[in-house]
């Protein structure tokens, strides 16, 4: 993740640059952020083509593509082949959306037996392929760009696409949801009403949407540029949070975030014994 | 002009309001003390106080009828004078255009004495030095000021340390003191539109007794600071403790999620951010408050200066009690105690500098 794409993504010729939006393991929430700009959305569709769309068009247009947003995780064999394609006929490629940033809610497969899961739920498991782990499209194909949120921010995903049209670094500070928080007026609601909330280790971009209506943050955004997570536990304990809660806390939609993943460890050293070890089945990035 | 007693607020309200003043007093709101539009005395918290420590607010009930029975509330006046985010200007192809700044007249009622130091420092940011900002100075002068003296300071105050509180002696318009038995203000002006504005009020001149009970308000609240610092040399004494383990010891607990200087009325540090839109050729710059806990404030060349929790930290500490008197000639301190109540985690700028070396 980084500065990237700072030459504008153009279609050859000066045509209209391509744009394809592409689902692995998600909900569609994240590109359904592209048709909930609404007001913006003649706008994107005046400066791109978009190509490939199925959520909004079931009439597909060929590769390549000038960028190519990418929603959800890697969690079967086909998967796998899939992705390396769609690297493959994408000048640039953008990650959208905790499944495809982190592993997404489906990563809690990862601190649990795969196996187990199948038999218990189908009647016939030898039809499901499915890998042990859920993971992010970086462990697989160079990303240029991810971003964050379960679901994405429309502002933040204009930002993204009008950045890499103009072939510039999208501004998307990866600094903790506090100072959205305070620039927006919001009571402290950890400080104030000593509700717990993560706020001040997940990054910011939600425009602090949960403090601003009495609510702890929930870390849709995942790890904020240094989280300090075991001081955070400290006073989450302190507000009256017990171990499960802390562990369930940080094992959400950016449970397989290494910090948030540490995260719940810490809270629960007896945790470690009975996970898998990082990186033992493919795909693991770690 | 002498000093007056004026036994309600109500028409000073109402003429601050008809001079075109927005008015912004304290309100109870979201369990907390915020400084927010009213059209009347009546909204101001009645019989509210407040009990602040690190990390901890909450707001009480008192049992009697004071208006202004807490300590500093979150909000300082630095969101009037220096507003979170602004547009610098907006460009298509050749063509700029620069917006003119918002400058909306406010009185703010109620502010401290603290936040009224608080200004003093902004001012020499912001109006010293080669560069004065045009648009500062715009805001601030279109800013009223009704100080109103601290009576019950919070657990995190340490105005008294700092020289700066907790009675206002500058930098403002009105001062009034607010007393019991019968409930009424003691008020003085500041300026000559303060004096203009008094004049305009029902009003009779204070007596002894009054003075006398407004003095006693400030003396006891001197006596009732819930820290202290020992100023004593500090600059050196900061500035010396560069190497200190002690770093260290106070990075495990924070957080660098920058709260403290989002709440600290004299933190003004920003960012630019440069925007295009979807159209061709159309682009912004906005400024928008940064801190020094955040990794892009020291990035150059692609990574941060200070990447660490230790040196962000101490960057923090070392500017507002040590290398601000060399930049601007004054503490960037006023002990208001926010940065210490609004920490989720209570790490407190007193005791770690009383535990440095």
């Amino acid at each position: 993740m980084g500065a990237s794409g700072r030459t504008p993504a153009r279609g050859p010729g000066g045509a209209r640059p391509r744009l394809a939006v592409w689902k692995f393991a998600s909900c569609d929430g994240c590109q359904l952020t592209l048709l909930d700009c609404e007001e913006e959305l003649l706008s994107v569709a005046a400066q791109v083509e978009i190509a490939y769309f199925l959520e909004a068009s079931s009439a597909p247009g060929p590769g390549p593509y000038d960028l190519s947003l990418v929603e959800g995780s890697i969690t079967t064999p086909d998967d796998l082949e899939r992705i390396r394609h769609v690297r493959r006929v994408s000048t640039r490629l953008v990650t959208i959306g905790a499944c495809a940033t982190a592993g997404g809610i489906q990563a809690l497969r990862d601190f649990a037996d795969v196996r187990e899961f199948l038999s218990v739920v189908y009647a016939r498991p030898d039809y499901i392929a499915t890998l042990d782990r859920s993971t992010p499209i970086s462990a697989h194909v160079p990303v240029d760009f991810e971003l964050r949120g379960c679901p994405i921010d429309k502002r933040q995903l204009l930002e993204v696409v009008s950045a890499f049209l103009a072939g510039r670094r999208p501004v998307v500070p990866p600094n903790s949801v506090c100072v959205e928080c305070k620039a927006r007026g919001n009571a402290c609601v950890m400080v104030a009403h000593g509700t717990p909330c993560l706020g001040p280790v997940t990054q910011a971009g939600c425009g602090a949407l949960c403090p601003a209506f009495d609510r702890g943050c929930y870390g849709c955004f995942g790890p904020m540029e240094s989280p300090n997570v075991r001081a955070l536990n400290r006073q989450l304990r302190e507000l009256g949070m017990s171990t499960p809660e802390l562990v369930r806390v940080y094992r959400t939609f950016n449970a397989g975030e290494e910090p948030f993943r540490q995260a719940s460890e810490d809270a629960d050293p007896e945790l470690l014994g009975h996970e898998k070890a990082p990186g033992e089945d493919r795909g693991g990035r770690r | 002009m002498e000093t007056v007693v004026i036994r309600s607020l109500e028409p000073l309200i109402a003429e601050l309001r008809a001079r075109g003043f927005t008015v912004v007093a304290p309100k109870a709101r979201d369990r907390v003390i915020r400084m927010d539009e009213i059209a009347s005395e009546s909204e101001l918290p009645r019989g509210h106080g407040d009990e602040q420590a690190p990390g901890r607010y909450r707001l009480r009930e008192r049992d009697d009828e004071m208006l202004f029975g807490f300590a500093a509330s979150p909000d300082s006046a630095k969101r009037y004078t220096q507003p979170p985010s602004r547009t610098l200007f907006r460009m298509r192809g050749e063509n700029i255009e620069e917006p003119e700044a918002e400058v909306p007249r406010v009185a703010l009622l109620g502010i401290r004495a603290c936040d009224l130091a608080a200004l003093a420092v902004q001012d020499r940011v912001f109006l010293g030095g080669r560069h004065p900002d045009p648009d500062y100075r715009k805001r601030r002068e279109a800013l009223f000021l009704v100080a109103v003296n601290c009576a019950v300071p919070g657990g995190t105050c340490f105005c008294v340390s700092m020289g700066t509180g907790p009675k206002a002696t500058a930098g403002y318009d009105l001062a009034l003191t607010e007393l019991a038995g019968p409930h009424r203000f003691v008020a003085d002006a500041g300026s000559a539109r303060g004096a203009e504005i008094l004049r305009a009020l029902p009003r009779v001149p204070a007596a002894e007794a009054d003075l006398d009970a407004a003095e006693r308000v400030s003396r006891t609240a001197a006596e009732h600071m819930g820290r202290q610092v020992d100023t004593e040399g500090i600059k050196e004494r900061v500035a010396g403790a560069h190497d200190s383990p002690r770093w260290q010891q106070v990075a495990s607990r924070c957080l660098t999620c920058a709260n403290c200087t989002m709440v600290c009325p004299t933190c003004f540090c920003t960012t630019v951010e440069d925007s295009t839109d979807l159209t061709e050729g159309a682009a912004e710059r906005i400024e928008r408050w940064d801190s020094c806990f955040t990794l892009g404030f020291s990035e150059v060349g692609g990574s941060p200066v200070r990447g660490s929790g230790a040196g962000r930290y101490r960057q923090w500490l070392t500017h507002k009690f040590s290398t601000w008197f060399d930049q601007f000639g004054t503490s960037g301190c006023v002990g208001c105690g926010r940065c210490i109540t609004w920490c989720p985690v209570g790490i407190d700028v007193t005791e770690e500098l009383a535990n440095l070396p």
